[in-house]
């Protein structure tokens, strides 16, 4: 048969096809094709009309063409026209055509639509499925529009032929998929879960897919799904190897059904009802005893068709994560994957087993294969079996083998291929710091990061292992030592250059003693490398050079020296010239105390655990790399830490004026400069002002409410305007507001939830420090008193001056039952409600996005997802984040782009946004661009707080 | 679910493109590309899988073409492996004893073929003889040979 519709007679197309193959070069070919299409084009608009196999031939050659990757503009009316042939292989072209070539916003879609209408109604179950197949390719929001309603009646109408509900099924998919607002659940639900009983295999097949899909989103709409899949699928496990006719593939009964049935339940939590529940743990056992049979054919089929099974009950094993006895068998199943010939296996064994090394039932069985991946990690000759590896070595990490496993992570590193050279940087900052007991092995192995792959330190790890040093004085003479032996290499990364700079200039004195590490030693080690280093790097050593001055005054002069130098008080950089200018004046000027006090020793950052770290304890998965990424933000509330700790720095602060003790590591030095910092020749004059007598006439209490700030609710308004603010048991607080452009209004309702009256009621609204410039909220008097089970409101207004980024406090106090209540809530105005969305094309968006393109324009942050990644939740944050949702700016569908302006008073800062979900690993990288660094920082923190 | 399959020659030329979820042209290209020259540069006896952005990557070569396919990172891909097998089985039975030119001069039919088996990046009918028999009816539909015959080339 096949011989005879080979190529159906279109001689034309034929012989287009071999002269483009006969082209000797890419020149030829265009002009071969050139040729083809003026030919096509001149038939299409001659005055003769053409027939149906013309327009066929023609159709089909324009398809050719557009496959070799050159542009089709024209015929898209001629294969329309074929849709309504009723010759099967015109119409049978022209969708074909319609779904490669057609995109959804085609003036044409009315017309296809019409004609697909038409085929859906023919009753002709050949004409029908082609129809469907064209909505199913095409799958644009018209076509949902137009048949959302109707695909749904023929798949469960009972004298569907089973092919089409095949289609009708997974098209119905398709259309859920791209507008799920537009397919609505209705009597057809109950239906479908139904044909997961139906006779014929192959539809199924195509119905446990979708139901899948349905499930997903709306479990318990399909919950009575569960016990049909576990029958089902108990009937073909203790099927025979032929029972099932042509769905058996090379002796496995229906391999794709059977996963399919696994995955669908893998929506659920294992089975409630006892029976239901012991027929699936039956069918698991089933499973994973057929792996140790002898194999019915040696074909790589079978085995590929029988472990694909296999592995996808392990999957649902781990998802029930309640059977210990299963787990620890699909354990010792995947152990002898892990040492199989063939290469498939040891990859899935060791990416399975990564998922499973987190269940705590399965974690030590897990442990016990760690020599075989270590030895995998050495020796397999594939990169993307070592990743595996890698993956697999983290996730089984702990106390008892952390040593081990770092010590081969760091060996492997350094000749590991460079596109996972960052990853794995990461997963061993992160097991270093994780598990060390003893600390001078967490600074050895960070150093030896930044010697084997200091390109790929990112600056969170070297972050991190400052703020360790400072933090834990047993290690701090060592580190000392240690980087300063470090630096002593020829050529060293500049990462380490950082990181020596800093602790030389915290810790250098516990050094100095040794001759060898003198202070002038250690200067002209550091300065060695200055002229090689980037600007950052060169302000971060500046400032370790003012904090020697500090610890060492016997190297004053040389420093000072090095300060004064034409390229230091000259430099075209407007912060380093800076920093030199104030540095010099600051160790010329101040008296060895005020020195001693400025550039004390920094205090200790914060220990409190990340969110992230605390949910990489939960489930650490293979993804979970960054727990210490908001270490940015822990590094600034340090930084406004320091305020507490020293009232000098704290007034340099307040005298804004960048202060070398809390911006040592470089961080945010721009924001400073920009924000508050005044030129530099009148910087030293403020300074100056600064170390006066007046130094004790600024406050640094500032009127802050009794008792903690309450602000557990304050992260959920970022994204929506009204709700709950806060509650105990006396009050509630409830919130509604409004923005325009720069203003906003806000109504508080304090609910009494009490049945007395509370007496002398007071609310107020306190913006602290610099927040008083930049927001104005006006509070209305409201009544002294509330009754028992009564509300009162008042009425916020606020307009926003400038950027800011604390948020105001209201203050309320009253009393209640002879007692005087206090509390403080954050109120949540925050800088993102002053957002006007922006609509913009994608080519505007592009070149705006170049435009912002400098380096402190930019923050991106990447952290793991706290809650599902569910593409319409995302989209309704970031709607309700302000910004206009763009769509179809970005290539990859998957993210989301969003743009808007801030509106402040003074300004309008521009803004762009990007988010880049990663659904496998659980991770989003988020990027802001604005016009200004601070709004890019602080939209960033926002929103990377809501997911 | 699968979201592309690609049919490439050693040579990077792309014998067969289909698409399961929107993308952009551009987008498409790159894809392409980078599909091109990430399994072409494999060694061989490397794994069949990949990792590729937050798709997996699977992959097999037959004779002088290879199958390429990228899907959601729950998908498993030893199944993936046979769906790349059964394609092909599918495209033997009807051409009989497939070779790259037969798609190269037929892609419409491997198209065809494609979409009894496929839909929507989902596995509709994994049943060999199903697939073969709608095929075979769709051809019983079409016009005889003689009719064609009698039309002029171009």
């Amino acid at each position: 048969m096949p011989a005879v519709s080979k190529g159906d007679g279109m001689r034309g197309l034929a012989v287009f096809i071999s002269d483009i193959r006969n082209c000797k070069s890419k020149e030829a070919e265009i002009k071969r094709i050139n040729k083809e299409l003026a030919n096509i084009r001149s038939k299409f608009k001659g005055d003769k009309a053409l027939d149906g196999y013309s327009k066929k031939k023609y159709v089909c050659k324009l398809l050719f063409i557009f496959l070799l990757g050159h542009d089709i503009d024209f015929g898209h009316m001629e294969a329309v026209n074929l849709l309504s042939s009723n010759k099967y292989t015109e119409k049978q072209i022209g969708y074909l055509f319609i779904s490669v070539l057609v995109n959804s916003n085609s003036d044409l879609i009315s017309l296809i639509n019409n004609a697909i209408k038409n085929d859906l109604s023919s009753r002709n179950p050949t004409f029908m499925n082609l129809a469907l197949h064209c909505i199913a390719n095409v799958g644009s929001r018209e076509m949902a529009e137009a048949f959302a309603a109707e695909v749904p009646r023929i798949l469960v109408a009972g004298d569907t032929m089973d092919s089409v509900k095949q289609s009708a099924a997974l098209c119905l998919l398709r259309l859920n998929r791209t507008s799920p607002d537009l397919v609505l659940m209705g009597e057809w639900t109950a239906r479908v879960v139904h044909l997961l009983n139906d006779q014929h295999l192959g539809v199924v097949t195509a119905a446990t897919s979708l139901i899948t899909t349905l499930a997903q989103k709306s479990p318990e709409d399909f919950k009575t799904s569960v016990s049909l899949a576990v029958a089902r699928l108990s009937r073909i496990v203790s099927s025979g190897s032929t029972d099932l006719q042509d769905y058996t593939y090379y002796f496995v009964a229906a391999p794709w059904l059977s996963v399919k049935l696994l995955r669908l339940l893998q929506c659920y939590p294992p089975p409630e009802d006892g029976a239901i529940r012991g027929r699936l743990t039956e069918c698991l056992e089933t499973i994973l005893n057929k792996a140790q049979e002898p194999p019915k054919s040696k074909k790589v089929q079978h085995s590929n068709a029988k472990n694909a099974v296999l592995f996808e009950a392990i999957s649902l094993i781990i998802h029930h994560d309640s059977e210990p006895t299963l787990l620890v068998r699909a354990c010792n199943q995947l152990g002898q994957f892990l040492q199989h010939r063939e290469t498939n296996l040891r990859y899935l064994a060791l990416e399975s087993m990564c998922t499973l090394a987190s269940s705590e039932f399965s974690h030590e069985a897990v442990k016990t294969h760690i020599e075989t991946v270590i030895n995998a990690l050495k020796s397999e000759r594939d990169v993307s079996v070592r990743q595996r590896a890698v993956d697999l070595l983290y996730a089984m990490c702990d106390r008892s083998n952390a040593k081990q496993i770092v010590a081969e992570m760091l060996s492997y590193l350094e000749t590991a291929d460079y596109s996972i050279r960052e990853e794995i940087v990461l997963k061993v900052a992160i097991l270093a710091e994780k598990y060390a007991v003893d600390y001078t092995w967490y600074v050895d192995t960070i150093l030896n990061l930044i010697r084997f792959a200091g390109d790929y330190v990112s600056d969170e790890v070297w972050y991190r292992v400052i703020q360790i040093v400072i933090n834990r004085d047993e290690v701090q003479g060592y580190a000392a030592k240690t980087v300063f032996e470090a630096l002593q290499a020829p050529a060293c990364h500049e990462n380490l250059v950082k990181v020596g700079g800093y602790i030389l200039g915290e810790f250098g004195n516990l050094i100095a003693g040794d001759s060898r590490s003198s202070p002038l030693i250690q200067f002209d080690l550091l300065h060695s490398k200055f002229h090689l280093c980037s600007v950052p790097t060169r302000a971060l050593l500046l400032s370790a050079y003012i904090k020697f001055i500090n610890l060492f005054p016997e190297v004053k002069g040389t420093i000072q020296e090095v300060l004064r130098s034409d390229s230091q008080l000259r430099n075209a950089d407007v912060e380093l010239q800076q920093r030199a200018v104030e540095y010099l004046r600051l160790s010329c000027i101040a008296s060895t105390d005020i020195l001693a006090t400025v550039l004390e020793e920094m205090p200790p950052f914060p220990e409190r655990e990340s969110s992230i770290l605390a949910k990489l304890k939960r489930k650490k998965g293979p993804g979970n790399l960054h727990p210490d990424l908001d270490e940015n933000r822990k590094e600034r509330s340090a930084n406004g830490g320091t305020a507490d700790h020293s009232s000098t720095t704290s007034n340099a602060k307040v005298a804004a004026s960048p202060t070398p003790s809390t911006d040592l590591l470089g961080l945010g030095s721009t924001i400073t400069t920009q924000n508050s910092a005044p030129p530099a020749s009148k910087g030293t004059s403020l300074l100056v002002d600064v170390f006066s007598e007046n130094i004790a006439a600024f406050p640094v209490e500032t009127p802050v409410a009794v008792g903690p700030v309450a602000d557990e609710n304050f992260s959920r308004f970022v994204c929506k305007n009204n709700g709950v603010l806060y509650e105990n048991q006396l009050l509630q607080i409830g919130l509604k507001s409004e923005f325009r452009q720069n203003l906003g209004r806000m109504y508080v309702f304090f609910g009494n939830k009490t049945s007395t009256q509370f007496m002398n009621f007071a609310a107020s609204v306190v913006c602290q420090d610099t927040l008083q410039a930049q927001l104005n909220v006006h509070a209305k008097p409201a009544d002294p008193t509330v009754d028992g089970g009564a509300q009162l409101q008042q009425i916020l207004n606020i307009e926003c001056m400038s950027d800011f980024v604390d948020a105001p406090v209201l203050n309320i106090q009253f009393r209640y039952g002879g007692t005087l209540q206090n509390i403080a809530v954050k109120l949540p105005i925050t800088l993102n409600k002053f957002f006007q969305p922006t609509e913009m094309t994608s080519q505007d968006f592009f070149q705006r996005w170049k435009q912002l393109g400098a380096p402190q324009q930019e923050v991106q942050k990447i952290f793991k997802a706290k809650h599902s990644m569910d593409t319409e939740v995302t989209k309704a944050k970031i709607m309700g984040f302000g910004a206009a949702l763009l769509d179809g700016v970005d290539p990859n569908p998957s993210n989301f782009v969003g743009a808007g302006v801030i509106h402040t008073k003074t300004t309008q800062v521009g803004c762009l946004l990007r988010l880049e979900p990663n659904t496998q690993a659980q991770m989003y990288r988020l990027t802001l661009r604005t016009s200004r660094d601070t709004v890019s920082q602080r939209l960033c923190d926002l929103l990377s707080e809501q997911f | 679910m699968m979201h592309f399959l690609l049919l490439f020659s050693r040579q990077g030329k792309l014998r067969l493109q289909k698409w399961f979820t929107p993308i952009p042209e551009r987008e498409k290209k790159k894809i392409v590309r980078d599909m091109t020259t990430m399994v072409l540069g494999r060694k061989p006896r490397s794994c069949n899988f990949l990792h590729w952005k937050d798709l997996k990557i699977v992959y097999k070569k037959y004779a002088s073409l290879y199958f390429c396919c990228g899907l959601d990172a729950e998908e498993n891909e030893l199944l993936a492996l046979e769906v790349l097998h059964r394609y092909v089985e599918l495209l033997d039975k009807y051409f009989g004893n497939v070779c790259e030119l037969d798609i190269i001069f037929n892609f419409e039919k491997a198209y065809f073929i494609l979409d009894e088996f496929l839909l929507g990046g989902e596995v509709q009918e994994t049943s060999k003889q199903v697939v073969s028999r709608s095929i075979e009816a769709s051809d019983m539909l079409q016009e005889t040979m003689e009719e064609y015959m009698s039309k002029p080339a171009f």
